[in-house]
């Protein structure tokens, strides 16, 4: 079962009961708890949620990139073949290849003794066949591509000489240099001022008009999903709770969380008023409550919440939710 | 609401002509060749007034100085020119007794809801140490006022004997909203208060502001790089850029209708929350000049799309734009263009 | 309740015994046993520590002298205990003056920041760049030999390390928002340095505190062999040793078993050290 379907392709990626527990002296803590969704060539996925909603490590799951004491268990089928089955040595060739990723904190992702070209041409090397000529023209190309000026010039530099918005274009440009077909964005404007975040933003789409890339960003920022995203997926102690096209969950929410999560955000226009938020703090994940993991912090929440969790259903094509009384949800949110 | 500059209503707390500059440590040689010591200038000549029972906004992205600007308001830091005025007194001048009444009438709630309590001493001890030094209860009364102070936060009672770790992000800042409140100020000062917080637990905080600002007629300055919450609660937003106000008015007007290019790509760049109104063009080009060397004429003029010849010769003056609504650009001097907020085309 | 996330459900209570490091608890029991010792030596010593007896001169150890006897005919496991009160005061007394003029010269230097730290950072350099044991030895030279003259050797140089540890920890702590907060609130400068900086600053030198105990027991033991500390016939574990070196190979036992002390207690100090700095970590 997939969160997000669309009969028309064939997805780009599609990720299937994706668990990942982490083993710790206090017992195994489920960091990501069966998630499932598929990414279709060329669409934009927003994974919304908030610490320790699991978005981030759903990402690196999808790579195996989760560290030690940490297992994953799922599907995740890339181009027909499983990524968390396949050996280390395939799974290497994929890495950085066809699949890129970039992370939010620019300045530890980057390697600081060496510079911006040698970063880019050691992923060049690894995954196309360019001489040494010909890779520092791409490396050139790259930097252009991504919006650094004066890229030959720059080629030379050390990390610590580019600011934090140039940082990310550097690792962007690295991400491309094997031209993926899939970048995977773990937060990647969270460290960045406003005008820089809506810079790379931009290029990020660009990039992906350009090459028809599908993309996956993880982010907390609703306003970044609604500029960004085509569809989106929210996430809550580890499971998606709702999904479906951007649009259609920004005017219609069904879930109570996503709700709440619209409503605490100011929108500008009833300046001054109390904002809906949600009361209490998001659950850790190594005490997740029993029942709908959202009920403690549910206006909606009734005997059943408590008892049982909710699967992710399907409500109309491409939409899905888990709750007992999305319908209540929706049809209160359609009142107000 | 008619809170702002009228004219003869001295402001509550006023800040002309601010200039702060943090010296790079230099090299030895470096002193010995009679090299110009570097400085960061944060502070440019900051002006901006605020009024008894306004929430003031200032917004800006990192490295505009409103941070600093926050810490000159309490006297954490001194300015190195200008001063801040709290009642018309100069609080640069203030000692002993009016020093200690101006540190209890002015507070500040801090960012990090993780360096900004004692991790060794309990929210009793925390808030039980703030009511003692300023004398504001006697001591048989103190546990009762912690009692009200947890209350007024909205924390549990059993709260007050614990220790900061063992409460969350958004419980942290409740704790530090409570300190300041102990000495029942009348001024809050909030550097980026919510920042730190996830989204459902930004908005707890965010009412709980609101809420105690009714309840106590606080006056409030909110500094913020998050346009979205600065709109929703200020009655008057400042707009900081490289060390300097460039425009500064009602945030309806402000928002409505930036009479500055940089607000203006401020707005534009801020992520909207509606998937129906998109732009795929970036708002603002390039980024923000080194604070070391700070550019002749405009400050914005390297980044601006309408500057031209007189940008780069003269810094424009903060001028009046509208009622209350001042602008420090040469290009709205004439009353026009007024740039109509977030022209976006449909996706 | 249940809305609030289990980082603020109480968890101190689960901590106390049973999670006690074991470092501390065994450092902790032979520290323990040691002070017993150095304070109620005649309880446990069969024997006068400077009786002699002609009659069993280097005995080996046996079931009427547990380590043997020296070359006086002492009993050394009575000396050894015994030593336990001369050593243990040293431990004491060679590190406590210097931890709090340390930690009180520290803390002053590292919230005023600036030329003062620059000064004292030249103290400490110049203090640093004489090996340590060189410059007690030369002080104590001078002074002329005993314990009294050990204390003042090692206390004039001693604090620089304990002055160093915390006045950088409290240059850290000093950036934190909680000591903005208690400026801005208008606490005075003593109240923000001994109240506030000083508890968080304070654990990396406690820890140093119990090394440096162990140390000064290897200092006063090394200055008691070179007969410069504790002065015979005086029970001591350095004087103790230097008795024995000209019979290490007929009559090991008298310099070993105080040499074993000393590991021993040195070992105490490392491990309940080790564990106080477990258990005196800050949670954020």
């Amino acid at each position: 079962m997939s969160a997000v379907t669309d009969t028309a392709f064939e997805p780009a990626l599609s990720v299937k009961d994706l668990t990942t527990v982490f083993e710790t002296p206090g017992g195994p803590v489920t960091a990501v708890d069966a998630v499932s969704f598929d990414v279709m060539p060329g669409e934009v996925l927003g994974l919304v949620g908030e610490s320790g909603s699991g978005k981030s490590v759903t990402l690196r799951s999808l790579m195996r990139l989760v560290h030690a004491p940490g297992k994953v268990a799922g599907t995740v089928l890339w181009q027909g073949r499983d990524l968390l089955s396949m050996r280390e040595r395939e799974l290497r060739r994929v890495r950085g290849g066809k699949i890129a990723i970039i992370f939010q904190e620019p300045t530890t992702a980057l390697n600081p003794v060496l510079t911006v070209r040698v970063q880019i041409e050691e992923n060049l090397r690894a995954h196309t066949s360019l001489d040494g000529r010909q890779r520092r023209a791409r490396a050139i190309e790259l930097l252009d591509l991504v919006g650094i000026p004066a890229a030959e010039r720059r080629l030379g530099d050390f990390p610590h000489q580019f600011s934090g918005g140039m940082k990310q274009r550097v690792m962007i440009a690295i991400a491309l240099a094997s031209n993926p077909r899939l970048l995977l964005a773990d937060e990647p404007t969270t460290a960045l001022d406003v005008t820089i975040q809506d810079q790379i933003l931009k290029l990020i789409l660009d990039l992906r008009d350009e090459f028809s890339m599908s993309v996956v960003f993880v982010t907390h920022d609703l306003g970044v999903v609604a500029q960004t995203c085509d569809r989106m997926a929210v996430m809550y102690a580890g499971r998606i709770v709702e999904s479906g096209s951007v649009t259609e969950v920004f005017s219609e929410p069904h879930h109570p969380y996503t709700r709440g999560l619209l409503g605490s955000v100011p929108r500008g226009g009833a300046e001054r008023t109390l904002l809906t938020s949600i009361e209490g703090t998001p659950p850790s994940l190594a005490a997740i409550p029993a029942g709908c993991a959202f009920h403690p912090r549910c206006d909606f929440a009734v005997e059943r919440c408590i008892e049982r969790r909710p699967a992710l259903e399907a409500i109309a094509p491409g939409r899905m939710v888990a709750c007992f009384r999305q319908a209540d949800v929706a049809a209160e949110a359609a009142a107000t | 609401m008619t809170l702002g500059e009228k004219p003869g209503d001295v402001p509550l707390l006023s800040v002309e002509e601010v200039v702060k500059r943090f010296p790079m440590p230099q090299s030895i040689l470096g002193r010995i060749a009679g090299r110009p010591r570097l400085a960061v200038n944060a502070l440019n000549g900051v002006n901006l007034s605020v009024h008894r029972g306004e929430t003031v906004g200032i917004v800006g992205e990192s490295g505009c100085g409103k941070s600093t600007l926050a810490r000159c308001l309490v006297r954490l830091l001194d300015p190195d020119d200008g001063r801040v005025r709290f009642e018309g007194r100069d609080i640069g001048e203030l000692a002993g007794a009016e020093r200690r009444a101006f540190n209890r009438r002015v507070q500040m709630i801090f960012q990090d809801p993780y360096s900004s309590l004692n991790p060794r001493m309990t929210v009793r001890q925390i808030l039980g140490e703030a009511l003692s030094v300023h004398k504001m209860r006697p001591r048989r009364h103190i546990s009762a006022r912690i009692a009200e102070l947890l209350d007024l936060v909205r924390l549990p009672q059993d709260a007050a004997g614990r220790y900061p770790h063992e409460f969350s992000g958004g419980q942290r800042q409740r704790i530090g909203i409570a300190r300041a409140l102990c000495v029942e100020p009348d001024v809050l000062v909030a550097d980026e208060l919510v920042s730190a917080l996830d989204v459902s637990v930004q908005a707890q905080v965010v009412n709980l502001l609101l809420q105690l600002q009714e309840e106590l007629s606080l006056t409030v300055v909110f500094v913020a790089h998050d346009l979205r919450l600065v709109r929703h609660i200020s009655h008057r937003v400042a707009v900081m850029y490289l060390g300097k106000v460039i425009e500064i008015g009602p945030t309806e007007a402000l928002f409505s209708a930036p009479r500055h290019p940089y607000t203006k790509a401020l707005l534009d760049a801020a992520p909207e929350l509606d998937p129906g109104r998109r732009s795929r063009q970036a708002a603002a080009r390039g980024e923000l000049p080194s604070p070391l060397d700070l550019p002749q004429g405009c400050l914005f003029n390297s980044r601006c799309p309408f500057s031209f010849e007189r940008c780069f010769a003269e810094r424009p003056l903060l001028g009046e734009r509208g009622r209350g609504h001042r602008a420090a650009c040469h290009l709205s001097e004439f009353g026009t263009p007024t740039f109509v907020a977030s022209v976006k085309a449909p996706a | 309740m249940t809305a609030i996330s289990p980082a603020a459900q109480p968890r101190r209570r689960r901590i106390r015994v049973a999670r006690l490091p074991l470092t501390f608890v065994l450092g902790g029991l032979i520290l323990g046993i040691s002070l017993i010792l150095a304070v109620f030596p005649s309880i446990f010593a069969p024997y006068d520590p400077i009786a002699m007896d002609y009659n069993a001169i280097l005995a080996p150890p046996s079931l009427s002298h547990f380590f043997g006897t020296d070359s006086f005919g002492r009993d050394v496991f009575a000396r050894v205990i015994h030593a336990y009160t001369v050593d243990m005061q040293i431990a004491i007394f060679a590190t406590t003056g210097p931890l709090i003029v340390g930690v009180i010269v520290g803390a002053l230097v590292g919230y005023a920041g600036g030329l003062t730290e620059t000064l004292f950072g030249r103290v400490v350099d110049a203090v640093i760049s004489f090996p340590f044991l060189v410059l007690v030895i030369a002080i104590v030279a001078v002074l002329g030999p005993g314990l009294t003259n050990m204390y003042i050797a090692v206390g004039v140089i001693d604090w620089v390390f304990y002055g160093r540890l915390v006045a950088g920890e409290v240059k850290v702590q000093k950036r934190l928002d909680y000591a903005d907060a208690g400026r801005a609130m208008g606490y005075t400068p003593a109240r923000i340095i001994f109240r506030h900086l000083l508890p968080n600053a304070i654990t990396p030198a406690i820890v140093y505190w119990m090394t440096d105990m162990a140390l000064a027991i290897l200092l006063g033991s090394s200055l008691g062999y070179l007969g410069l500390g504790a002065q015979p016939p005086a029970a001591e574990w350095g004087v103790q040793i230097a008795d024995g070196k000209n019979f290490m190979s007929t009559a090991w036992w008298i310099s070993v078993f105080p040499g074993v002390a000393i590991v021993v207690t040195g070992l105490g100090f490392s491990l309940f050290g080790d564990g106080l700095a477990e258990l005196l970590r800050t949670k954020r």
